[in-house]
């Protein structure tokens, strides 16, 4: 079970003056229980990938195949799939019209034509599992504070009880606190055994968590392998815009400097490790 | 889909026409609207045609974009034909049913049609050869001399200018809503017209909220630059015009001349 792209090409403006190639031939798998990291540039076409994965955008060319069915089948049911692939777009929060939070994060439930207490449970439950409190259920969803208005956005996705969840810099604008309390979510979630994608431009973002990293660039899929193998070239990150977790610049610095470490280390935990074996040693 | 909306949209490309100053194209415009109007046999749409098309040649934008525009205005122009076939009083032409096609009626719709066409065609042309914001300079600079009569011009100007800047920005934004919402299952194609209007309330509640944030953004912005209005502003690039422009004025009055002595010629 799992998200095959196969060969996926996607042109935005099609037949006008300023056609743009976003995809250029791109595939990869992603397998059941996964917890993947999309990195690029601003513009390099990962938020037009993801779109493509719960069939928002129909690629000009190539196929999406999830669980083994190819999602661009006459009778597909899309609906079911959206409600599979749930889909957190980039600044989630501006998504929010109900009169209340709890009826918000219900609209998800309702279009997948489940019963009232049905929705309404799931509802409950997404928003206990984006740890909000009680107190704030029945509130406007436009007085709450920007983290928690997203976490309310994040939950009305929850409430679909999707197979994959897809978050689509989900930390932007966010203070640090902020910025954990959602990785720690998405951390928990997974360890709940839904499948991630999580897109960011931000290393550290993905470096903690992500079990697999695939980096794109101009529309392109530039790497795709295990966080260590991705961060330990550095120079190609860079050559595109990006950089490598601030600790894998500190492990390079100090092989430069004569200290025998590993330079693959790409989280604080594995770092300190590393320096305490060597000195240990 | 939404990204298919033509009409009022600039077409980049480099041209002649591209070049010219938006008072200049402004004008042409407006005269030709009246010499649509004003034209009445066939010959003064000859002109009219053989005008329009050059200009076409000239813009060098694909037809295909131009024609993509008229989808729009495409049932307003059949209803338009359709009253003047069946409603204009004259000698009947033939029965159908219980109404009567008169030849007045006939010759009043195909009239219509043709001015209706070429007046979208045309004025289509303007935007698509002039940028947003040339096309408020253009005309913030005609509208001068009504400030004598305390028209607020400059301000008109920028309320336009602002308000055809946040289209595309707007355009983008209902996507993305739609977007998210169709994420969660949401359906904005299927149902009865009732049930149509329901299903955009997730739509445009955000879209409003977006708007109004972004006007507020907008406001400040322009508050911190200390915007005061039009009173002693000047321009990065003030409109002069040039020799490719008194051309094209006096190509233009030598047109309405010619549509003029057509329609005192009568038809050929």
């Amino acid at each position: 079970m799992s998200i095959i792209c196969d060969h996926v090409t996607y042109y935005y403006g099609k037949g006008t003056s300023d056609e743009v190639c976003a995809l250029k031939d791109v595939s990869f798998q992603i397998k059941d229980g996964e917890y993947v990291g999309l990195i690029g540039h601003t513009g390099c076409g990962k938020s037009t990938l993801v779109q493509h994965l719960n069939g928002l955008l129909k690629a000009s060319s190539g196929h999406i195949y999830y669980n083994g069915a190819d999602i661009y089948d006459e009778d597909y049911r899309m609906k079911e799939l959206r409600g599979r692939v749930g889909l957190v777009f980039q600044y989630p929060e501006h998504q929010l019209f109900e009169e209340s939070v709890f009826k918000d994060v219900a609209f998800g439930p309702a279009n997948l034509g489940l019963s009232k207490s049905e929705a309404e449970l799931r509802s409950y439950e997404a928003l206990k599992s984006v740890g909000l409190q009680d107190e704030y259920f029945y509130v406007s969803p436009f007085d709450l504070s920007g983290g928690q208005k997203r976490r309310v956005a994040i939950a009305g996705v929850l409430a679909l009880k999707p197979e994959v969840l897809i978050l689509d810099e989900p930390t932007a604008g966010l203070d640090p606190e902020g910025r954990d309390e959602i990785l720690g979510l998405v951390k928990r979630l997974h360890q709940e055994g839904i499948t991630i994608i999580l897109v960011s431009h931000s290393m550290e973002d993905v470096a903690d968590n992500a079990g697999r990293v695939i980096v794109m660039d101009k529309g392109e899929i530039l790497m795709n392998g295990t966080p260590e193998s991705v961060f330990t070239r550095i120079g190609d990150l860079e050559k595109i815009g990006l950089a490598a977790p601030g600790v894998t610049y500190i492990m390079h610095k100090l092989k430069e400097r004569g200290i025998p470490v590993e330079t693959g280390a790409t989280t604080l935990d594995m770092a300190r490790e590393e320096i305490l074996r060597v000195f240990a040693g | 889909m939404i990204r298919d909306i033509t009409l009022g949209q600039y077409y980049h490309t480099e041209s002649l026409l591209h070049a010219l100053d938006p008072r200049v194209k402004l004008t042409g415009t407006l005269i030709y609207i009246i010499s649509l109007f004003a034209a009445d046999n066939v010959t003064a749409y000859l002109v009219a045609a053989l005008f329009l098309t050059a200009m076409i040649v000239m813009s060098r934008v694909p037809l295909s974009f131009i024609v993509r525009g008229m989808k729009a205005v495409a049932v307003i122009l059949c209803i338009t034909v359709i009253f003047n076939l069946f409603l204009t009083p004259g000698i009947p032409a033939f029965t159908l049913w219980k109404l009567t096609v008169t030849w007045e009626g006939i010759r009043g719709a195909s009239y219509m049609a043709v001015r209706l066409t070429f007046l979208i065609l045309g004025s289509s042309l303007m935007t698509l050869t002039t940028t947003p914001n040339n096309l408020t300079d253009g005309m913030e600079s005609l509208m001068k001399p009504l400030k004598a009569i305390r028209v607020p011009v400059h301000e008109i100007a920028m309320m336009m200018s602002i308000a055809l800047r946040f289209i595309p920005i707007l355009l983008e934004e209902t996507d993305k809503i739609m977007k998210a919402q169709q994420a969660r299952g949401a359906d904005f194609e299927t149902g009865g017209i009732i049930k149509r209007a329901k299903n955009m309330v997730p739509l445009l509640v955000p879209l409003f909220i977006s708007a109004f944030r972004r006007a507020n953004d907008l406001a400040l912005a322009m508050e911190a630059r200390c915007y005061r209005g039009g009173e002693g502003r000047t321009k990065m690039k003030p409109l002069v015009y040039h020799r490719r422009d008194v051309i094209a004025y006096l190509v233009l009055v030598l047109y309405l001349a010619v549509i003029i002595l057509a329609g005192k010629l009568g038809p050929l």
